[in-house]
């Protein structure tokens, strides 16, 4: 399954964006073989539609889960028509690294 | 220049795109097919499948009671429409979106949504702690109406109980196969 973090930068230690459609970078963790991402943000610099356009790259690229800031009103219903699972942090101090440990985590305890 | 539709709540997609008709007297190349919009369906479904008023279906699709009866009505329609002369029925388009549940985590503190209504979620997707709850708030204006005895079948593995519910909105899940049950409801102290 894989999973699309939103993040400030392109490193391990950068923390979460709180933005969905113009955060700067998307990291995508797939946990079945552990492989992780970077993809920069095309529609970063959009002043409309950059969270349409950033659902259609991840939705493309067979993301189920995406942990972020928030999400637009735009976005949600959208994310819910594709079955995309979001999820919002309260904590946005947590780095990259961080989240990427408890998906590790969980994913061992699946299996 | 007429007024904006407002986009009708579905819960979940329909498990079917259309309905094909069969005899010997069905020429399918012949006919066109009916298109009933998503909205239509939906609408069907809450009124005549879970048995709910028009006005608690056009609660749950967030639009009037009467733009709720003049959806099923077409509805309805169309599917005489497609029995009567043998046509195909399509389910597509309309005007619409989806809403899913909304959950909260006590230990990391996020939001998550439950994407897929039928399973019921047990446990954070990222910490996978097992200490969430919902975070959706029930709707007061029906919840504080109405006291409903259910029986509730579970579709999936046959299990049946009687239960006394808030609403007939709550959702039950098996305890066994862990999906949404779903039955006949009794209404009793209707104020």
């Amino acid at each position: 399954m894989k999973t699309a973090i939103t993040s400030l930068k392109a490193c391990m230690d950068s923390e979460v964006d709180l933005q969905f459609g113009h955060c700067g970078c998307f990291v995508i963790y797939d946990s079945t073989n552990g492989s992780i991402e970077f993809l920069p943000n095309p529609y970063r610099e959009n002043k409309e539609q950059a969270g349409l356009l950033a659902i259609q790259l991840l939705h493309g690229k067979n993301v189920q889960k995406i942990i972020s800031g928030d999400f637009g009103q735009k976005v949600k219903p959208i994310l819910d028509s594709h079955k995309i699972q979001m999820i919002i942090l309260s904590n946005t101090n947590i780095t990259i690294r961080k989240i990427i440990e408890l998906l590790q985590e969980q994913s061992v305890k699946t299996t | 220049m007429s007024r904006i539709k407002t986009p009708r709540k579905l819960s979940n997609p329909p498990i079917i795109r259309g309905f094909n008709p069969y005899g010997p007297l069905v020429d399918l190349t012949k006919t066109e097919s009916v298109i009933l919009h998503y909205e239509e369906f939906e609408a069907f479904k809450l009124c005549d499948y879970d048995h709910l008023t028009h006005h608690q279906a056009s609660i749950l699709m967030h639009i009037s009671r009467p733009t709720f009866t003049r959806i099923y009505a077409s509805a309805r329609s169309k599917i005489a429409i497609s029995f009567a002369e043998g046509r195909q029925i399509e389910v597509e388009g309309g005007k619409i979106y989806f809403e899913s549940d909304w959950y909260h985590c006590n230990q990391c503190q996020s939001h998550f949504n439950n994407p897929d209504r039928m399973l019921q979620l047990t446990n954070c997707p990222l910490c996978g702690s097992e200490q969430i709850e919902n975070a959706k708030q029930e709707d007061k204006s029906i919840t504080d109406r109405e006291e409903i005895s259910m029986h509730l079948v579970c579709a999936h593995c046959g299990y049946d109980v009687n239960m006394q519910v808030i609403n007939r909105y709550s959702k039950t899940h098996c305890p066994h196969c862990k999906r949404l049950m779903r039955g006949n409801s009794v209404l009793k102290n209707q104020i």
